[in-house]
């Protein structure tokens, strides 16, 4: 029987998410999870590593990351400063080798679950140089001329901004899914599980409040789940009155990032 | 039985391969989908690649699966959900019935409907989100049918159509845009200086393992973009969409060169950089400045009296609004013309003519998309 994924203590997940994770653990795809920033994509993969008591890799991908630094890495550079100076054994190959993240889980004794977190920032080609690694769980290493097989098909999981489009081809071979933004309710045990107890007065009065502000037309970046936290923080710290939350809009700059903002805002008052 | 989820899939446009069908197949082989709910999700995560395609499939699924019959063994497990669930409440009578008694006697006399008729599909337990019975919790009470809440029935879901606001080919943001128009980059090597390391690598090599630098321009965007733009008039309903064109076009800073020029209804004698401030530049001279690399985005609704189009405007000589369009059109051949109106409206004389003169795509995200393709010259964009 495989392993299940049903949601950790500090890991809210709502069903859907759950069934997709299992679809995907099940028939061996990489999950692609899309979302608002601050949904939580990137807690997933810790939540399904520490469920599945699997190790956890972490890919994170920027702007200048290239597929095959994911796979391995020639370090030419040191092998060339190694024989230019004398120091090693230079005609050991394997010593210039370094494993990238998925290298590493193919190599691996355990299955590992993989992060690829924020596929969207690379170039617009990078996962289609992926295709054949996460279809076939396999590479080929030129300088050695061997081939890395993964003895464990990890479990994969990509995030993405929807910053770029992702190529068809690609899409193709993920199982998708997209974090809505937490409804009040769910938004109430998430915040649970980062403050617990916090009175109800205050909850209520700020929930109103920042629902109402993602309702605000017009907003350039509309506040998420990791900012409420911390303005909560701030609201239970200074022990501010539940009713001047809704009157007065304290530490306002917390919620919204961007001047535009907090002008239109005020201005809607 | 589920080939018409398929049917239906491609006949709201959506491309679904062999590839993920087999995974879906086999994900129904695995016993991933036991029930309507499970198909949905487990159809929706493999078929489905983008939230912006989660409404055509609620479109899709609810067409293939609105009708279908409950199998026998169901109704007997709503029978049971019943007694379990009325057995949790500890007795509580639910709003709008008088006792216990009367809820079951309902519950019964829909099930027995459902088996008398066939058709049914709208009128099942477990999915109405008005029916005291189902799991959607629009009702003040009832009895909840299944196991945990949270999911409504797929079905209901489905016809809720909760993803409306995400299809691409209706609503769109300075973010959309945004993304749809990076595709124009166009790199080549012109820009700074930059250390090359497989250069230097292959040089050194070569020097016997003398470290010798090597050095490259980085990479630069060469694309020339003009966006040419129709203000005022019967283009202010559409004043805040093209703001956010605007908005994200002036964002990206990766074009070689980009200007805005704007016109009313068609270009006559001048371009202006802005109406307010009378800032304006004779159209000749800005026709002269274009090169055949010049990408050339025209905006507007292309609506107007047919002599606005066939005149050359407040009484001048020389050559027409639509004269000035044929040149830019033939002089930079990769121009493409985006409509704030929807192409049902497209039938009108005016639009007709400036539709022959360059391709006319609708300014929604599917259509920046395929415009951009088109300037990119690539063969796979067709006019719509």
């Amino acid at each position: 029987m495989e392993p299940r994924f049903s949601g950790t203590r500090r890991y809210i997940a709502d069903e859907g998410l759950l069934a997709d994770v299992n679809a995907a653990v099940l028939l061996g795809r990489p999950l692609l999870v899309k979302g608002e920033p601050g949904t939580g994509k990137t807690m997933l993969a810790a939540a399904v590593a520490e469920a599945l008591e699997m190790p956890l890799l972490v890919w994170s991908v920027k702007s200048t990351t290239k597929a095959v630094d994911g796979l391995y890495h020639y370090d030419v550079v040191q092998r060339l400063n190694d024989a230019r100076f004398g120091e090693g054994d230079v005609r050991d190959l394997r010593r210039y080798i370094r494993y990238g993240v998925l290298g590493q889980a193919f190599r691996a004794e355990q299955r590992h679950v993989v992060l690829i977190d924020e596929v969207d920032k690379a170039d617009l080609e990078f996962p289609n140089d992926l295709l054949r690694e996460l279809d076939e769980m396999v590479f080929h290493v030129p300088e050695l001329d061997e081939t890395v097989r993964a003895a464990h098909r990890p479990v994969v999981i990509i995030t993405s901004n929807a910053e770029k489009e992702l190529p068809d081809a690609f899409l193709r071979r993920c199982v998708f899914h997209y974090i809505a933004f937490p409804d009040r309710e769910r938004m109430k045990r998430i915040v649970d599980v980062h403050l617990p107890g916090l009175p109800e007065a205050l909850l209520d009065a700020a929930f109103t409040r920042f629902y109402g502000l993602r309702r605000v037309e017009g907003m350039r970046k509309k506040p998420s789940t990791s900012e409420l936290v911390d303005w909560l923080t701030v609201l239970a710290r200074a022990g501010v009155p539940p009713e001047d939350i809704v009157t007065k809009f304290p530490f306002s700059g917390i919620l919204l990032k961007q001047e535009a903002d907090l002008e239109l805002v005020k201005s809607r008052r | 039985m589920l080939l018409p989820l398929l049917y239906n899939l491609r006949a709201q446009g959506l491309k679904v391969g062999i590839g993920e069908w087999l995974a879906f197949l086999e994900g129904l082989r695995q016993g991933l989908a036991t029930n309507l709910d499970s198909l949905y999700r487990l159809g929706r995560a493999l078929l489905i690649h983008s939230e912006t395609h989660f409404d055509a499939w609620d479109l899709a699924f609810s067409a293939t699966f609105k009708g279908v019959e409950l199998p026998p063994d169901l109704r007997e497990q709503l029978a049971q959900w019943l007694a379990d669930a009325m057995a949790a409440e500890g007795g509580r009578v639910p709003v709008g019935f008088e006792s216990m008694e009367e809820l079951k006697r309902e519950f019964e006399k829909r099930l027995r409907e459902q088996k008398e008729r066939h058709d049914g599909g709208n009128y099942w337990i477990g999915t109405g989100g008005s029916s005291p019975f189902g799991n959607s919790g629009r009702s003040d009470g009832g009895v909840r049918v299944g196991g945990k809440g949270g999911g409504g029935g797929a079905v209901a879901v489905a016809d809720e159509r909760r993803w409306q606001g995400y299809r691409t080919d209706l609503t769109l943001g300075v973010r959309d845009f945004k993304v749809a128009l990076r595709a124009l980059r166009n790199f080549s090597r012109e820009g700074q200086i930059q250390l090359d390391l497989p250069g230097t690598i292959q040089r050194t090599a070569q020097n016997a393992g003398e470290i010798e630098l090597d050095f490259r321009p980085a990479r630069i965007n060469r694309m020339r973009v003009v966006l040419l733009v129709d203000t005022g008039g019967s283009m202010d309903p559409h004043a805040a969409l093209v703001s956010r064109l605007f908005s994200a076009a002036a964002e990206l800073k990766t074009f070689k060169t980009f200007d805005i020029w704007h016109f009313h209804n068609a270009p006559y004698r001048y371009l202006y950089r802005s109406y307010e401030n009378f800032d304006r530049t004779p159209t000749g001279e800005v026709f002269e400045k274009l090169t055949p690399e010049h990408r050339l985005v025209w905006v507007g609704d292309a609506c107007m009296a047919p002599w606005e189009l066939f005149s050359s405007g407040w009484g001048d000589a020389g050559p027409t609004g639509f004269d000035w369009i044929s040149r830019f059109a033939r002089r930079c051949p990769q121009s493409a013309w985006l409509n704030p109106d929807p192409p049902k409206y497209w039938d009108h004389p005016t639009v007709r003519a400036i539709g022959g003169a360059m391709p006319m795509f609708p300014l929604t995200v599917d259509g920046l998309k395929r415009a951009v393709q088109k300037l990119r010259g690539g063969a796979a964009a067709r006019a719509a």
